[in-house]
């Protein structure tokens, strides 16, 4: 049922090359509105290269990249933001000395007109930023609270609900469990299904086995800077994806 | 044992509102301690106005500073840009310019010094704003030395000093004649609210506190980290010009010496008013406060004839309390 939906990102035959050094050969990706793909691989088997090139921090040496079918060229992070594609980073880029809500609408603050001043509309950062939290059923005392207050999990979801917040389709996460307690886990994993179901489609980097087997529908495996092995989720085992990342068929 | 723990969590609770309000307390403590001291004179309408108008322009140099706290930096060259904007505004007053070209001069030639640090500070990529304005403190007095000469130019006129010396008489509300409203205190509500304005209802200003908070999260944003860090130098040596313009007001003249040591004064008030040098944190209204209890500190010492030694070893003190109480605040307040 997810074959039939519309791929809202494809990549075709990307390489990244450094001087002499080759990051990626050839690599293809689909995805597609709605789906999780867990994006599995050694370190160093070019995973973040990969991403930093979807969202247009890297631009690839050739390969090309399609949004909703349609080939776009990506100049930087911000080209791939009005394309409705947001990445989460490992270290969250959140200010922790502001207000949740203030971080979420950081950079893109609703103002109001006072005389011919552009004030900062307080009401509804607190509202908007509120009725996002809600949607996402992410729980906070209020988004008046400082980010610096909440724990390692309430900030992966606060940063989560940055990425989202602005009607992005597309979630690129770079490992974010890796820094969390166990208990913390299963919230931003259950965060990333409710995602699932808004329709947003969500690329997932992890090394945890368990991570991928939750939400993923589909994983793909990178094997030195190439396309190793690829499958739907229920079509495959644990220590079959373990073998891929070690290079193993 | 649980009412052990009671306690603590109630220090716990309290620690924030000490964060916000434990500056105008004591500034508030401070100022009755003195009344009671100095029942007569302390709260007198003349020593009041003294003291408003002997913290004019350092209140100044103190709201350019604290913005620049604000994002982790630090300022040194504020007291040099004041001297040569000074300086500058003397020789176009000596020029014979008409009194509003010399007073916009000087606010001109701060901004200028100010985008002058900014841009070094952003395009050179220094490792610290420190190393920038320590450079650029012994520029700009120099260079305030070289167009002078290094010699005292004295004599503005009236309409130059109105700002550091004009007087709002008060006589039709009733009051006698030396219960005037100086200019400079009219000034500094007026410069401290716009700037109230500006770091917590403007975008720019959000941004400011946010990159003082997480650079990185500011640049993830889109925010453009370089030229907000621009914006805020331009207006610190903007600020720093306004100060020159009080100081010619209240001298009457422009001297090699002025300004000097004031960017410690500035940074103390940030401090003692609660920004924190880790960036992100403080207030305009602390800053203030911060600014007025150095102040009176003198003040009041002053008037009881206390040594110049000792106000500085108290104000010495207070920085490294206000500092601790800032230790305090990042051990307790955040998660770990």
């Amino acid at each position: 049922m997810l074959s039939s939906k519309n791929i809202v990102l494809e990549a075709k035959n990307i390489s990244k090359y450094f001087g002499t050094i080759t990051a990626l050969e050839n690599v293809n990706l689909t995805v597609r509105e709605g789906e999780c793909l867990g994006v599995v691989g050694d370190n160093g088997a070019g995973k973040s290269t990969f991403m930093k090139v979807l969202s247009g921090l890297y631009k690839p040496s050739s390969g090309s990249l399609f949004f909703n079918g349609n080939q776009q060229i990506l100049s930087s992070p911000k080209d791939s933001q009005n394309l409705g594609l947001e990445m989460v980073y490992q270290d969250l880029a959140l200010a922790g000395n502001l207000p949740i809500g203030e971080n979420i609408f950081l950079g893109r603050e609703p103002t109001k007109k006072f005389g011919f001043l552009n004030l900062l509309d307080y009401k509804k950062i607190k509202e908007l930023s509120e009725a996002h939290l809600d949607k996402l059923k992410i729980h906070v005392k209020s988004a008046e609270q400082k980010v610096e207050e909440l724990s390692g999990g309430q900030r992966q979801a606060i940063a989560i609900a940055r990425a989202t917040a602005f009607n992005s389709k597309i979630v690129i996460m770079d490992e974010p469990t890796a820094a969390l307690a166990i208990k913390e886990v299963g919230k931003v994993l259950d965060l990333i299904n409710s995602l699932k179901k808004m329709g947003v489609s969500v690329i997932i980097i992890s090394h945890r086995m368990d991570d991928i087997f939750a939400v993923s529908d589909r994983v793909m495996a990178l094997f030195q800077g190439t396309n190793f092995a690829e499958s739907e989720l229920s079509k495959t085992t644990r220590n079959e994806v373990i073998g891929w990342i070690m290079g193993k068929k | 044992m649980d009412n052990q723990k009671k306690d603590q969590s109630l220090f716990l609770k309290l620690i924030p509102y000490l964060d916000r309000y434990g500056i105008l307390i004591l500034l508030l403590l401070m100022i009755l301690a003195l009344h009671i001291m100095q029942p007569d004179v302390f709260l007198s309408w003349r020593n009041v106005t003294n003291v408003f108008k002997q913290i004019s322009w350092q209140s100044m140099l103190a709201l350019g500073v604290f913005m620049v706290i604000v994002t982790a930096g630090i300022d040194l060259s504020v007291g040099s840009i004041m001297m040569l904007s000074l300086m500058v505004l003397a020789i176009v007053a000596k020029a014979d310019m008409p009194w509003y070209i010399v007073v916009l001069v000087p606010m001109l030639a701060g901004l200028l010094c100010g985008m002058f640090n900014g841009l070094g500070i952003t395009l050179l990529r220094m490792p610290h704003p420190f190393i920038m304005t320590l450079g650029t403190l012994y520029i700009f007095r120099g260079a305030g030395n070289l167009i002078s000469g290094g010699v005292p130019i004295s004599g503005f006129t009236d309409e130059v000093r109105y700002l550091g010396h004009g007087r709002i008489d008060l006589t039709w509300l009733g009051l006698e004649e030396s219960q005037y409203l100086p200019v400079s205190l009219v000034l500094i509500a007026i410069v401290y609210f716009i700037f109230w304005v500006f770091m917590n209802h403007t975008r720019i200003g959000k941004w400011i506190y946010a990159i003082g908070g997480n650079p990185n999260a500011a640049r993830a944003s889109g925010i453009n980290v370089n030229k907000i860090l621009i914006i805020v130098y331009s207006l610190c040596g903007l600020l720093s010009g306004i100060g020159a313009l009080i100081l010619a007001g209240r001298a009457d003249s422009g001297y090699p010496n002025a300004g000097l040591n004031a960017e410690l004064d500035a940074i103390a008030a940030c401090i003692i008013g609660g920004a924190s040098f880790f960036g992100g944190r403080g207030t305009v209204l602390g800053v203030f406060a911060g600014v007025m209890i150095m102040g009176i500190l003198r003040n009041g010492l002053n008037l009881m004839d206390v040594s110049a030694f000792w106000q500085q070893v108290l104000i010495g003190a207070i920085i490294i309390i206000a500092v601790y109480i800032d230790v305090l605040r990042k051990d307790f307040g955040t998660r770990k």
